[in-house]
């Protein structure tokens, strides 16, 4: 955990005296709408179809215990009982009302939380691995580097009115479960031949609607010189930026429109002349961000403990032992996902029982910490070997123990148009009954691991572009259809997804899904060909045909 | 930011209301008749023409203290006169989320 200092605790109450103020102002007519809309916008309150909805900051992934059961407090107190996980650390409260939203700011800031830069064209909350500081063979915790960032971008005045919104991740593991590659700035931690600690900067990725993967513009950027760097990005992106149109405006389209090689010689030259003075760490101030976080005091623990000997007999929990139970980097301890997927309901949702519990558990169980990963999961990053069968069982006594992470039925999904203004089609019902149709926890093992990823609007809130299968909602003639692509990954190897065809109408996506599964599982050339592979070896016509020959 | 009436030429291809949410809490509201807001729909007031539709979008703009974003929405209107959304957005805006949600959630 990372503890806030006075200089965090001071600028979050001042923020919330001023957006309480500013509320007040509104409320009474002082303020117009027009007014108003970037000071809430700034607040991460946005206005949907329903309601004003609150995006809260979860920054890296990571909370204590406390956070979350002020996370349920305010899902209970001010909203309708649940809140959703997004796929960038956030969680989102659907149901706020404007009038009460400076106490929920106040409760939150308690525990210091906050929702500044969750919206706007300013630099977002920093995400990261949600295994980072326990995952085997990490190089280091990435965290520490996403807090220095975070405390860098937090209120940088030159950084608050950019061209358009900006996105940072960083991932310190080969395998990136952080989606680096499509986000505005992807840093991949890792050690150059002297053993020092830097990065691998990559820039331009985002999906929407004209899609891009990041590019690497350097491939080892030294830890002290991590802002300074990532300054002569911002700075080359303010300069040239299309301001002019909201299309053009994301940094991907000025990488794309210089050429990576003319975008990094920009920045070398930017780099190169800057005073960097102020912006190289020293390694007294990484020291003590590093310092900063806490980390639990592990025991000497058996590999194998009698405990899990003894509950190896249920099958139940065997399967959601081998599904949702990963290893950590020291033995006897394991990393636990917690899927917030379950058969028939919204992806990512959590009810305040839900988080209450939750939190209940990783006090007991995880030394009080919870993390959050894109995925639209949470999961307890520290939990003792022996421990697990109890875990299980309290887990799935509150429905977060399916056992189907990175199966076919842990679906990411945006709100669509159940919740967003912005929508042109649901995405909910269609991932619900996508879990209904998988629900059979021996198929979806058989299928093995395929990840659907749906969103609602060409926005891709929900990363259909690097989902295994992506479905697109988009309206034509009033009604709901759907473009389905397959082949993307969000991970290492990332790749944007091919259209299979024609969209098809909302009561025939799920139909749609498993005829390809079921091509899939006909053409594979064995168990151990994942779908993503297979799509690879075989290219989109099999399935193509699949799908469209009785259509 | 440029005013509702400012961003297209009104057109309407039916009968048609103004929706917005309200200032204090995001609610779905309908503009009425009686120069106000209501969140029930039939109370909603039902415009057929062009130029009727900017006036009720142009009174309802003004009214900026009370209520969000107003915009034209359409309306089915039946032979006894009962108003239901035209849209499957308006219909979510007004029956609530079309999906179950966890079981302890309190419903819409
Ligand atoms: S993808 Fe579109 S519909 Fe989904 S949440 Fe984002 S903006 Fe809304």
């Amino acid at each position: 955990m990372y503890a806030y200092d006075d200089i965090d605790r001071t600028l979050l109450s001042e923020r919330v005296s001023e957006f309480r103020d500013q509320v007040k102002r509104r409320l009474s007519g002082e303020l117009t709408e027009d007014e108003f809309k970037m000071l809430r916008l700034q607040n991460g309150v946005y206005l949907q179809l329903h309601a004003y909805m609150f995006r809260v900051a979860i920054p890296y992934g990571t909370l204590s215990s406390k956070q979350l059961r002020r996370l349920a407090h305010v899902a209970r107190t001010y909203d309708r009982g649940y809140g959703h996980f997004t796929t960038r650390q956030n969680i989102q409260f659907n149901w706020i009302k404007l009038a009460e939203l400076p106490d929920a700011l106040a409760d939150l800031a308690e525990v210091g939380i906050h929702s500044m830069q969750t919206s706007g064209n300013n630099t977002r909350n920093v995400t990261s691995d949600q295994w980072a500081g326990v995952a085997p063979g990490e190089v280091e915790d990435p965290r520490i580097w996403s807090e220095i960032l975070r405390q860098y971008t937090t209120l940088h005045p030159e950084f608050s009115f950019l061209p358009r919104k900006f996105k940072f991740a960083i991932t310190a593991s080969k395998h990136d479960r952080a989606a680096i590659k499509i986000h505005d700035v992807g840093l991949r931690l890792h050690r150059n031949d002297k053993g020092e600690t830097g990065f691998e900067v990559m820039v331009g990725g985002g999906l929407g609607r004209t899609p891009f993967l990041a590019k690497t513009i350097r491939h080892f950027v030294h830890g002290h010189d991590l802002l300074s760097y990532v300054e002569a990005i911002l700075r080359v992106y303010n300069r040239y930026g299309r301001r002019d149109n909201i299309y053009k405006a994301r940094i991907k389209i000025l990488v794309h429109e210089l050429g990576a090689d003319k975008f990094a010689q920009e920045v070398e030259e930017e780099w190169r002349q800057m005073d960097k003075r102020v912006l190289t760490l020293t390694d007294a101030d990484i020291e003590n961000v590093r310092s900063r976080f806490s980390y639990p005091v592990y025991e000497n623990l058996p590999h194998m403990p009698d405990e899990l000997k003894a509950a190896a007999h249920d099958t139940r929990f065997e399967a959601w032992r081998k599904n949702s139970v990963a290893p950590h980097k020291v033995p006897g301890y394991a990393i636990v996902t917690l899927s917030l997927k379950p058969v028939g309901m919204p992806p990512g949702d959590a009810t305040a029982e839900q988080m209450d519990a939750i939190a209940d558990l990783a006090d007991r169980y995880s030394f009080g910490e919870i993390r959050v990963g894109h995925e639209q999961n949470l999961a307890l990053p520290h939990v003792a070997k022996r421990d697990l069968p109890a875990l299980w069982r309290a887990l799935d006594k509150i429905g977060v123990a399916t056992p189907n992470v990175n199966l076919v039925s842990d679906i990411i999904a945006c709100p669509g148009l159940d919740y967003c203004s912005l929508a042109n089609a649901r995405s909910i019902p269609i991932a619900q009954e996508l879990t209904r149709r998988f629900a059979n926890h021996e198929t979806a093992s058989l299928i093995g691991r395929l990840h659907i990823n749906i969103s609602g609007c060409i926005n891709a809130c929900g990363h259909h572009h690097v989902g295994h299968i992506g479905i697109l909602g988009v309206e034509k003639n009033g009604q709901e259809v759907y473009q389905i692509t397959i082949g993307g990954r969000a991970d290492e190897n990332a790749e944007l997804g091919n259209l299979i065809g024609p969209a098809v109408p909302y009561g025939e996506v799920a139909d749609v899904v498993e005829d390809i599964v079921e091509a899939y599982l006909a053409l594979r050339e064995g168990p151990d060909e994942l779908f993503i592979d297979a799509v690879k070896r075989l290219g989109v016509e099999p399935f193509r045909e699949r799908v469209y020959a009785t259509r | 930011m440029t005013s509702p009436l400012e961003q297209k030429k009104i057109k309407i291809a039916g009968p048609s209301i103004v929706t917005a949410n309200r200032t204090w809490d995001g609610a779905v509201v309908y503009r009425t008749a009686g120069h106000g807001w209501s969140t029930d729909l039939t109370e909603a007031a039902v415009v057929r023409t062009a130029d009727a539709a900017r006036d009720l979008l142009s009174e309802a703009a003004a009214d900026d203290v009370n209520a969000v974003g107003p915009y034209i929405a359409p309306v089915a209107v039946d032979q006894t006169g009962t108003i239901a959304p035209g849209n499957l957005r308006e219909r979510i805006r007004l029956d609530g989320v079309t999906i179950p949600l966890l079981p302890v959630a309190v419903a819409a």
